[in-house]
């Protein structure tokens, strides 16, 4: 056993050196090492950095919630003309939906309109403008920077007041002071009275209440009926998660008896979740798992082969030194050890230098998304060092093990 | 029981379709505390009797008894054990590690015997010491003159107290008077009760031993006792 720790440690010595000696063919040997690494890494991270800000942006508009829309929202089974011909849902539908629904803590209704925003400075040509009621801010977790959602009363008189989303408050007004300040959408005035916190999850596409702004849905209906899509969304707040099924269930039942339809007649809306956002996010999380592997696995392999060209160039040189060391004693496994040790550490090596650029990579990607390297993504990016190589130093290491030490020996 | 029993050894090469038969029909025996010379023009077969003495090469035919094992079946891994715990090697070429100190490459053989590292450190010191070196051990081969590297070398060879002392031309790169020390260096090894062979083509180094085996095309031709042996005076340490 304590044979091993000297051999194990005269092999780390004898490669330190030889990586010494030969610091700039070292370094270029493991630039697939160092690709390999900072890919596999990077990818990671950046798939945790998706996931957290989609969970994040999930429980900001409510991770319980269920839409009832006439679209359904991600991948169905219904061709879009059977939905495009659907009844539209109205205010009508809504109200009498919340009075039949026991189960839900909350119901609002949306619509959806996009306007172009001004102030007197700035202006943005095109911004999702949600218009509901004063429930809306129960069905979800938005919080606010200042300011307050819209009152009962606000929404029921159809007022022509606004709540900005983060984002859309900082273009709008870059010096601040936003609240009670005057808008214009489309040319209609509106009173600022709330900013929201920044949701950061731009992951959620149109989704991101960072992006929109909320008005009564009344004052939609007032200003700009004909550029909505005609059919409203009713949000739908289960209590909590347990809760999301039969608040869905109870859902069909009296959106079929507000529809009016038969027996036989099938659903003519669809109950969307923010759940279906995932297979969206799992596109591109695909996508970048995919360009991930294929770069990983191709820079690991050119750099495996470049390891094991660099082995066997070692060996050879160090022929004689092998002979050497055979002929005063080490045996086959001692020799195999030791270029073993020395491609792994070469591969270690290049492996460091991957993850300080992945370090580096993602303090970039931290900007785009909540996330940093994990300890998981660093234990991988080690064994995939040191795996890398064992396999490609086996070959070169054994030629070296089995030579003929007489042979070595009088090799000049 | 002598320490290397050879019977009937012949080591053949194949060159292509040649056959190249180094050694045709040894048998020797040489006990313990011998002082051997091997002698014979180049070619003879010498170097590759060493290496089959030293367990580096095993023989195509006959059989080797070292130390009352019978080698001539052993594996690599057997073979390479015996060479690092019962044979010291001295060479022509010195063979030392080029890029490790004085020190380091004496400790090597004590690292693959898997001594602990303070013992390992003193016994090399020690070693070194009783060649002379004493103030060079962290002194380079290229940093070493020829007779300083070929003392490192032999301090390499004793320092795991082995059963044997081989040494193959061990003056062969050194002049004259430096080669005349490192003579001395073995006499009093001679004297401290080693088993030394020593490979040379030249008559006043093998004057040193007390028994001389000629060789010629891979065979014994004279195998002598040298009776009137004078060791010179030698006051250096050992
Ligand atoms: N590996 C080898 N392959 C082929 N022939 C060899 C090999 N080693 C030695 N020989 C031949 O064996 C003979 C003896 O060589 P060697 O023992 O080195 O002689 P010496 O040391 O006495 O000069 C020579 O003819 C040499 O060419
Ligand atoms: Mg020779």
């Amino acid at each position: 056993m304590s044979n091993l720790f000297f051999e194990l440690k005269e092999g780390l010595i004898i490669s330190l050196r030889a990586i010494r000696d030969n610091k700039v063919r070292a370094v270029l040997t493991t630039l697939g090492i160092i690709i390999g690494v900072w890919a596999v890494v990077t990818m990671s991270t950046a798939i945790k950095g998706i996931d957290i800000a989609f969970q994040k942006g999930v429980a900001s508009l409510g991770s319980d919630n269920l839409y009832i829309d006439k679209w359904a929202w991600f991948n169905s089974d219904i061709p879009w003309w059977k939905m495009r011909n659907r009844r539209n849902i109205d205010m009508e539908d809504y109200n009498k939906f919340k009075d039949l629904a026991k189960l839900p803590i909350a119901t609002a209704p949306s619509v959806i309109t996009r306007q172009g925003i001004k102030t007197r400075k700035h202006s943005l040509d095109v911004v999702f403008c949600t218009g509901t009621t004063s429930d809306y801010i129960n069905t979800t977790n938005l919080t606010f920077q200042e300011g307050r959602f819209f009152s009962n009363t606000e929404s029921n008189s159809s007022r022509s007041v606004v709540v900005l989303g983060s984002e859309i408050a900082k273009k709008l007004f870059p010096e601040g002071r936003s609240l009670d300040s005057q808008v214009k959408i489309k040319g209609h005035p509106f009173k600022v009275i709330g900013v929201l916190d920044e949701q950061g999850s731009w992951v959620m596409g149109d989704f991101n209440p960072d992006k929109q702004v909320f008005i009564p849905i009344g004052t939609v209906f007032k200003y700009f009926q004909n550029e909505t899509f005609g059919s409203i969304v009713i949000n739908v707040r289960a209590p909590n998660s347990q809760m999301v099924s039969p608040v869905k269930e109870e859902a069909i039942g009296v959106m079929r008896q507000v529809r009016g339809l038969s027996y036989s007649q099938e659903n003519d809306f669809a109950i969307n979740q923010q759940g279906g956002l995932l297979s969206e996010i799992d596109k591109t999380v695909g996508v970048i798992q995919v360009a991930g592997i294929f770069i990983t696995g191709l820079s690991l392999f050119v750099g495996a082969i470049g390891i094991m060209n660099i082995m066997f160039v070692s060996v050879k040189e160090r022929t004689k030194e092998i002979g050497i060391r055979k002929a005063i004693g080490a045996n086959r496994r001692t020799i195999l050890g030791q270029f073993i040790t020395e491609a792994a550490v070469i591969c270690l090596l290049g492996g460091f230098i991957g993850l300080l650029l992945a370090v580096i990579t993602s303090l970039v990607i931290n900007k785009f998304l909540p996330t940093s390297i994990q300890l998981d993504s660093v234990m991988l990016a080690i064994i995939i060092s040191i795996v890398t190589g064992i396999l490609s130093g086996f070959a070169p290491a054994y030629t070296a093990a089995k030579m003929d030490p007489v042979d070595a020996l009088r090799y000049e | 029981m002598s320490v290397i029993n050879l019977e009937h050894i012949a080591k053949i090469y194949q060159l292509g379709s040649e056959e190249v038969k180094a050694l045709k029909d040894i048998s020797l025996n040489i006990e313990q505390n011998e002082y051997v010379a091997i002698m014979g023009p180049s070619g003879s077969g010498k170097s590759t009797l060493m290496n089959i003495i030293g367990c580096l090469d095993t023989p195509s035919k006959g059989s080797y008894i070292f130390t009352g094992v019978n080698v001539s079946e052993m594996d690599d891994n057997e073979l390479a054990e015996i060479r690092n715990k019962e044979i010291g090697f001295v060479f022509q070429t010195f063979n030392l590690l080029p890029r490790s100190n004085a020190l380091h490459n004496v400790e090597l053989p004590l690292i693959y015997a898997g001594v602990p590292t303070s013992e390992r450190r003193e016994r090399a010191k020690q070693a070194l010491e009783n060649v002379g070196l004493a103030d060079r051990i962290y002194h380079k081969p290229n940093e070493l003159s020829g007779g300083q590297r070929q003392r490192v070398a032999i301090a390499r060879a004793l320092v795991t107290q082995p059963s044997i002392i081989l040494a193959d031309e061990p003056t062969g790169n050194l002049d004259t008077k430096t080669g005349e020390d490192i003579m001395a260096l073995f006499n009093d090894l001679f004297k401290l009760g080693n088993t030394i062979i020593l490979v040379t083509h030249e008559e006043y180094i093998a004057e040193h031993a007390a028994r001389i085996i000629r060789l010629r095309d891979g065979l014994i031709e004279k195998d002598e006792n040298v009776t009137k042996r004078v060791i010179p005076d030698h006051n250096g340490s050992i």
